[in-house]
């Protein structure tokens, strides 16, 4: 293939996975759009119910998020610079990182089945209104978010084999890139999701 | 092709801004501790937005891309601001 020219739009290519993170944001906007309606129905109910959930577990996955954002942003600089190795290992503990989110995400739900507290439990039909929308809210959101750890996850997988097959380099690289927006994505909406669901409750 | 290898982040500034983001988490979780009451959510939302604007402008590299992509990224959260606001004079006035 060396001697062909081989067009690539990197211009286009970047701009089509902005838009369709757009999409993504609107997506998750929908709910925060739901989640601040019910807040301001149910203050108290939320307040009560935002007692449940484990500060300590929330801040721990905040860092472990912005720790990976970190990563996968240094794999694309390492690329940049030629040091393929870097790049390898950088992706590989960006993805580690997700992991380790997705484990402790597993024990926090975990606790709360073991409290009676998961959809359509009786325990939660006995709670009042709000509390059990403010639970409903809980697992759609950060179930939601979830599917997208796991998705990224997938992503920064295919990304480890590319790189190692040269098939992104240091002159072309826009795959990582947008893996790495699609992360940073991952990691902003959990940015919202922290402070609205175990802090300011 | 290599006329996009243009701008390399360096590790000082990726780590700068790891920083800036851990502390200002840290920050968020001290805040919010103390009852502010209904400012509370003001002052979550404020720093959240600070942080995002850290992970755009630098982890999604936003401060180095052209106009149009900054126009447009500008143009979707105009539109989930309006969005947001509208829902919220229905929900006031209703």
């Amino acid at each position: 293939m060396s001697n062909t020219h081989v067009h690539k739009d990197y211009h286009g290519a970047k701009l089509g996975m902005w838009l369709f993170l757009f999409t993504e944001v609107l997506l998750f906007g929908g709910l925060f759009v739901l989640y601040s309606v019910f807040l301001s129905k149910y203050p108290l109910e939320f307040h009560e119910a935002g007692k449940e959930l484990d500060v300590v577990i929330g801040t721990l996955n905040t860092v472990v998020l912005l720790v990976s954002s970190y990563f996968v942003a240094l794999a694309i600089s390492f690329i940049q610079r030629g040091d393929k190795k870097k790049a390898v290992l950088f992706t590989w503990l960006t993805m580690a990182m997700a992991l380790m989110f997705l484990v402790n995400k597993f024990f926090e739900w975990k606790a709360k089945f073991s409290h009676g507290i998961y959809p359509t439990s009786p325990h939660l039909a006995d709670l009042p209104h709000g509390e059990n929308i403010f639970f409903g809210l809980y697992y759609i959101m950060t179930g939601l978010h979830g599917i997208h750890v796991v998705i990224g996850m997938t992503v920064l997988g295919f990304m480890v084999n590319f790189l190692r097959r040269d098939i992104i380099t240091q002159e072309d690289f826009v795959k990582l890139e947008n893996a790495g927006l699609y992360w940073h994505i991952v990691d902003l909406v959990w940015i919202f999701l922290f402070p609205l669901f175990y802090l300011v409750l | 092709m290599s006329e996009h290898n243009g701008h390399i982040l360096s590790v000082k500034l990726l780590t700068a801004v790891l920083a800036v983001l851990l502390l200002l988490t840290f920050i968020t979780v001290a805040a919010t501790r103390v009852d502010f009451g209904y400012l509370k959510v003001v002052v979550a939302l404020a720093l959240a937005t600070t942080k995002s604007l850290f992970v755009i402008l630098f982890f999604m590299h936003l401060k180095y891309e052209d106009r149009f992509i900054k126009i447009i990224v500008f143009l979707c959260f105009l539109i989930l601001a309006i969005f947001i606001g509208m829902t919220f004079l229905d929900v006031a006035y209703r």
